[in-house]
């Protein structure tokens, strides 16, 4: 028997009742994740990526939003938990690192102060003792002359030294689980590899788990270990990033390379979209919640618009899709159609 | 004119003294009884709660300023009525209900004036002993001085003007103040400390009522500020300042150096006063009503909101007196505009008006007044009851008889014109509303006309010129005597020659000269009861005129105090009579 | 930033003397424009039936012959350096600043605009405090109860408190607790603190109640409307991720933020307040600049109306500048240069 998973979400589902209906924004979402390992989290906006992350930390208000199913952190189950207990997990054992941190961050005071204030809320320590940390925290992430910098407000820094220090908050209590949410989008390239290389080698040293939620394929590529792939609310592929960027199984993900930026691939204009937009999530399309949006759907031979597919498992142990056509054919697929016209763009 | 009424000072001493023969009585107060139930117009005749506790404290409360504490500039009926507190005149009014109080009686004085020239020239004897609050006993000389100085207009231009009309002044003379030096002998005398004598440029038969004017208040000259004077006024009645903060709040105490030996009237039963200045006026409404204050020291009545409330309330009627105010609501017809240069134009308005109308537009009988037919109020001595201008069984009007007097005009069909008010006040506008649809029965259609109140009669109404290029027929007017006598209430209104072509008169139609001649002879007339009968016959002229058209005889509702003892109305101020209140 | 406060004080007195000019203008050259002649200016000041003499005389003696610059400047003049009046029997100096004198009391208009100041003062002070509490605490607790039984009826009340006028308010309040009840003084009852502390606030705790409650309503629902916003910014959920109490979260992030823009609608509230809480000092004839400003228009009192407006005026100026830099101090965004 193997040990527990340091973090193992099991059918978890989150909606929020509205005036037009329910909105099921995770829809029975299961993943595990080691110490020391990441998980990238990838689908559009409305994907439900982001309500995931906030789950796991609870910061769904109760009264406007349904969680059920189970988050096991490390030994300790977190969706039945006391709120209290939640609370105290929250900024120590699990921390989060927003996107755009100008407006992540409180405006009316210094970056210093909501560093300490951070550490405090866990560590009874002085502010003197509990300013060093953050002045150290801020040197570790890379901003010069922290100690003249912390009593700067955010909104003198630049968006990189904000997203470093945004990250220097995250980590001051030592998490050991870090939930980064589209950590670099509001960021330039040159800024972007710098902090996505800051957050490798972070999650190195404190050999904490970390999640990457990005719609951005090029963030999880340069991160992630494993790769997750959502539409709807729902986990639609599943496998290490090898196997996702190099095979491929569900149309989506195909989609999902085809819109990827790349450094090797600089001419931008060509980025191929996926055509259509995301579903409703009060009311998913029958069938296949991705069928409106599928080249392949015709092959499905109609099931993609009456039966839901199940999670199976695809051409390797471990690769999950959740897709009607036959893996045979997926891979035909990929290989023959796909594959060839994005190494063309 | 401010909407408070200005100085209704009462009077006439023959009028009463002829009434109180008639009842076969003497010259005490017999027709004054006494009353303890509380019910509407019980205060009126008629002294409610009578007793003669003394002590306590009496609040009053005036919803603006006060006009001023000064004897030589006051010109309000609620001032001079409170005034007596403070100060003596030669003479003044009785302090009683019902006829009796239009009498005057000596105060400063021994005796009422006497004339041994018809009128040109009045002497007067000063009671020995009366004091200042500083003990200095009064003379005659300080009387001499405070007329005197009231004749400064350019330091008191708020006041009565009648000293200088009919003194004998030095030419140019301009008061104490400016005129330093001059010898007024000419004009007052005083050959001793206690004898006092005027000498009039014309006779004037009513000249007992100027001396009973505030202005005859002794003022000691040591003592005299001018336009200050009204912040510490030197006290020779049976109360003193004791904090007088201008704008805000004033209080009185007793004055050590009065004596009631020398004051045959005053008893001065409360150990204090207290008026509180500029409270807000439906505040004191309930207030008064509450118990929580004595008077309303103005004395107007009570505003819109309580009147209501009491109306419509027995118990809190039951708590209310109605008095006249000798004060007329009307609309002068004015000469000058055409078509009403003819006489009968004039009384075709006269017999299309709806007197009900007019009356209901002031508020009905009780707010209002009485339907008013004559342009003395029935409580100006001379006063005769007549109807020149029957309006029907109903008072809305005789509309046939208004067509025959068009039709005499030669204007059959009717004219237009137009009415002014001012635009200030809701009741004008409602009068003239209801003018508007009473001629127009009679095809006479007028066109309304509002004007701010400030410059109401020196711009507008009141100024001949704009008058008569703006077409201005029919303008809405109102008068209060300044004392209760034909000379106090017609003379400003009646007599042609006040009318400035520079505006500012407030006679905006009546031009008589045969009224004016009438006017005259009344003045220098020294035989009280024929010179009445000369102001009912000046009444009736103006009527036949038809230059005016009556509204209403003004009446306010007052809420009577309620912990408060000798409650009456002085018919001389038309309010509660202040001297003589006490605290139950 | 000394020399942005001075630049700004600077264009304060410019702002005044337009002010005062405007009041002046509105006075006086309005109904000269109209038609009006000296005389007609004076005869509001002289009694009925006043001879033309004598209305010749106050309109040289109000100085309404000179051009009109030569009375708006006569009266700069006094304020810079005093003037003389003629009383009657001598002349009184009225020292600068001299707002010169009442046409109707014959009084110096700056004593009483001192002696009215701590009246305005306390009425202003205390129920800004009251609603500055009720307001808030009101608005926060709402806020964070939202669509509950509580907050509907707070907004239900508060909506009543922002469409219902003062003096109905506070004749209804007078009526009941003062009239009926007995528990607080009726109108008219105003004593200094300095006289006696404990009369004071009797005196003017209903009007500080019906002042407040009409703010409070506003407040209320501002904060409501302002901590919602708040808490829906990110940085709000920023402070919960690092495992902030709740009320941490509520206080020190969402409250702090959401009462920013709310200390710009006080300050002027509160200048204006000090200019003269015109109905309620009616209402309660509390002899205050409000109830001053009320009865100087009523009298046609031009000095006293120009004092009071430029009491009022430089209230409000003074309290933009207050709020401007305080604003600086609270939200480091904002820059003074």
């Amino acid at each position: 028997m193997a040990a527990e998973p340091f973090l193992e979400v099991k059918d978890l589902k989150i909606s929020f009742p509205t005036d037009d209906g329910l909105v099921k924004s995770v829809d029975g979402l299961s993943f595990r994740l080691e110490r020391g390992k990441t998980l990238g989290i990838v689908g559009e906006s409305g994907s439900g990526k982001s309500v995931t992350s906030l789950g796991i930390l609870g910061l769904h208000n109760k009264r406007n939003a349904q969680v059920s199913g189970q988050i096991w952190l490390d030994g300790e189950e977190l969706v039945s938990a006391a709120p209290e207990t939640v609370r105290a997990l929250r900024g120590a054992k699990m921390a989060m690192i927003f996107q755009d941190p100008l407006s992540s961050m409180h405006p009316f005071y210094s970056i210093g102060h909501q560093i300490i204030e951070a550490y405090r809320v866990h560590h009874r320590v002085s502010k003197q003792v509990a300013r060093k940390h953050a002045i150290d925290m801020l040197g570790r992430v890379g901003i010069p002359q922290p100690a003249r910098r912390v009593d700067d407000y955010p909104h003198q820094f630049s968006g990189g030294m904000r997203q470093r220090a945004m990250i220097a908050m995250a980590l001051v209590n030592d998490p050991q689980l870090l939930i980064a949410d589209e950590p670099t989008t509001a960021l330039d390239v040159t800024v972007q590899a710098q902090i996505l290389d800051l957050m490798h080698n972070l999650q190195e040293e404190f050999n904490s788990a970390l999640i990457v939620i990005t719609h951005d394929l090029g963030v999880v590529a340069e991160l992630a270990d494993e790769v997750l792939v959502m539409y709807g609310g729902r986990c639609i592929e599943y496998g290490t990033a090898r196997t996702i960027f190099e095979e491929p199984e569900h149309p989506y993900t195909w989609g999902l390379l085809g819109s990827m930026p790349r450094i090797d691939r600089p001419n931008l204009d060509r980025l191929v979209p996926i055509p259509g937009l995301p579903p409703s999530l009060i009311n998913l399309p029958s069938g296949c919640a991705f069928h409106p949006r599928c080249a392949y759907e015709p092959r499905t031979g109609g099931l993609g618009t009456t039966l839901t597919p199940e999670l199976t498992v695809a051409g390797r142990p471990g690769h999950l899709v959740r897709c009607h056509l036959p893996t045979a054919e997926r891979q035909r697929i990929w290989r023959e159609e796909v594959k060839p016209k994005l190494e063309a763009q | 004119m401010i909407q408070r009424t200005r100085v209704l000072v009462a009077a006439t001493a023959a009028l009463a003294l002829g009434l109180t023969a008639a009842c076969g009585g003497g010259k005490d107060d017999s027709s004054s009884g006494s009353s303890a139930k509380a019910e509407f117009n019980a205060a009126l005749d008629k002294v409610f709660n009578p007793s003669e506790k003394k002590g306590g404290t009496i609040r009053l409360a005036n919803s603006g300023d006060w006009d001023t504490l000064d004897p030589g500039e006051t010109y309000y009926g609620y001032s001079w009525d409170f005034l007596r507190l403070y100060g003596r005149s030669l003479l003044t009014f009785k302090a009683s209900p019902g006829a009796a109080g239009n009498e005057l009686t000596p105060d400063l004085a021994e005796g009422l004036g006497e004339t041994n020239d018809n009128g040109k020239t009045w002497t007067y004897k000063l009671r020995k002993g009366v004091k200042f609050e500083d003990g200095t006993e009064v003379k005659s000389a300080d009387v001499k001085y405070a007329v005197l100085r009231s004749i400064d207009k350019a330091t008191f231009p708020n006041g009565p003007a009648y000293f200088e009309q009919f003194l004998n002044l030095p030419a140019g003379y301009k008061g104490p103040y400016k005129s330093k030096g001059v010898n007024t002998d000419q004009a007052i005398s005083t050959p001793d400390d206690s004898t006092i004598v005027f000498h009039l440029k014309q006779a004037f038969g009513g000249f007992d009522y100027m001396a009973a004017l505030p202005q005859t208040v002794p003022v000691p000259q040591a003592k005299d500020t001018a336009a200050k004077y009204k912040e510490h006024v030197v006290s020779t009645g049976p109360y003193m300042f004791d904090q007088n903060n201008l704008g805000k709040n004033f209080s009185l105490k007793r004055n050590p150096n009065w004596s009631a030996e020398t004051d045959p009237f005053r008893k001065a039963l409360p150990d204090r006063f207290e008026v509180s200045l500029n409270v807000n006026a439906d505040d004191i409404d309930n207030r008064l009503l509450s118990g929580d204050l004595d008077i309303d020291v103005v004395g107007t009545g009570v505003q819109p909101a309580t009147l209501g409330r009491v109306v419509g309330d027995p118990t809190a009627k039951a708590g209310t007196d109605n008095p006249n105010q000798s004060r007329l609501w009307y609309t002068s017809i004015v000469g000058t505009v055409k078509p009403f240069d003819n006489i009968d134009c004039r009384k075709a308005v006269q017999y299309a008006a709806d007197r009900t109308g007019y009356q209901t537009a002031y508020g009905g009988p009780l707010a209002g007044g009485d339907i008013a037919s004559t342009v003395m109020p029935p409580t100006i001595p001379g006063y005769q009851k007549f109807d020149l201008y029957p309006a029907g069984p109903d008072n809305t009007g005789d509309v046939a008889k208004a067509k025959e007097a068009l039709a005499a005009c030669g204007q059959p069909n009717g004219f237009s014109t137009n009415i002014a008010y001012r635009a200030e006040r809701p009741k004008e506008k409602a009068t003239a509303e209801s003018l508007q649809q009473s001629l127009a029965r009679v095809g006479i259609k007028l066109t309304l006309k509002p004007f701010p109140q400030g410059d109401y009669f020196s711009q507008y109404a009141g100024n001949p010129p704009y008058v008569k290029a703006n077409n201005l027929g029919l303008v809405l007017n109102g008068w209060g005597a300044d004392w209760n006598d034909g000379f106090g209430y017609l003379s400003q209104i009646v007599d042609s020659r006040v009318i400035r072509e520079t505006g500012g008169s407030s006679n905006a139609s009546v031009r008589d000269p045969d009224v004016d001649k009438l006017l005259d002879a009344a003045v220098g007339n020294t035989d009280a009861k024929a010179r009445e009968a000369q102001w009912g016959a000046i009444d009736k002229k103006v009527m036949e005129d038809a230059f005016i058209l009556p509204g209403v005889y003004a009446k306010a509702l007052l809420i009577r105090p309620k912990k408060l003892t000798n409650v009456y109305v002085n018919p001389a101020y038309n309010m509660y009579d202040y001297v003589a209140l006490g605290v139950a | 930033m000394i020399t942005y406060i001075i630049r700004r004080l600077l264009a304060a007195v410019v702002l005044l003397f337009i002010v005062s000019a405007a009041v002046f203008a509105i006075f006086y050259l309005v109904p000269r424009v109209v038609g009006a002649t000296p005389e007609t200016l004076a005869t509001r000041y002289v009694g009925r039936a006043a001879t033309p003499e004598t209305v010749n005389l106050i309109a040289h003696k109000l100085g309404f012959y000179d051009p009109i610059w030569v009375q708006y400047g006569r009266w700069v003049k006094g304020i810079f350096l005093g003037s003389e009046y003629d009383y009657g029997s001598g002349t009184e100096h009225c020292p600068a600043p001299c707002f010169g004198y009442s046409f109707i009391t014959r009084q110096p208009v700056w004593p009483d605009l001192l002696d009215r100041l701590p009246v305005t003062l306390s009425l202003a002070v205390g129920a800004a405090l009251l609603w500055a509490f009720f307001g808030v605490s009101t608005g926060v607790i709402s806020a964070l109860r939202r669509g509950s039984l509580l907050d509907r009826a707070a907004m239900t009340v508060s909506l009543a408190g922002v469409s219902m006028p003062i003096f109905f308010t506070g004749l209804i309040g007078l009526l009941v607790f003062s009239y009926k009840l007995g528990w607080t003084a009726s109108g008219g009852s105003y004593t200094p603190f300095t006289e006696n502390p404990a009369d004071w606030f009797y005196a003017l705790l209903l009007p500080w109640i019906v002042l407040a409650f009409q703010f409070s309503a506003q407040y209320a629902r501002l904060t409501r409307a302002g901590m919602l916003e708040t808490l829906g910014e990110d940085y709000i959920r920023t402070a919960r991720a690092k495992g902030l109490p709740e009320s941490a979260v509520n206080v020190r992030h969402g409250l702090r933020a959401a009462l920013t823009p709310l200390l710009t609608i006080f300050g002027l509230d509160f200048g204006l307040l000090l200019g003269g809480a015109v109905l309620t000092e009616q209402v309660f004839s509390l002899p205050g600049l409000g109830k001053y400003a009320v009865d100087a228009i009523t009298n046609n009192d031009l000095p006293k109306v120009l004092g009071v407006t430029m009491m009022a005026a430089l209230f409000v100026v003074v309290a933009n500048l207050i709020v401007d830099l305080l604003y600086a101090v609270v939200d480091p965004r904002v820059r003074i240069s």
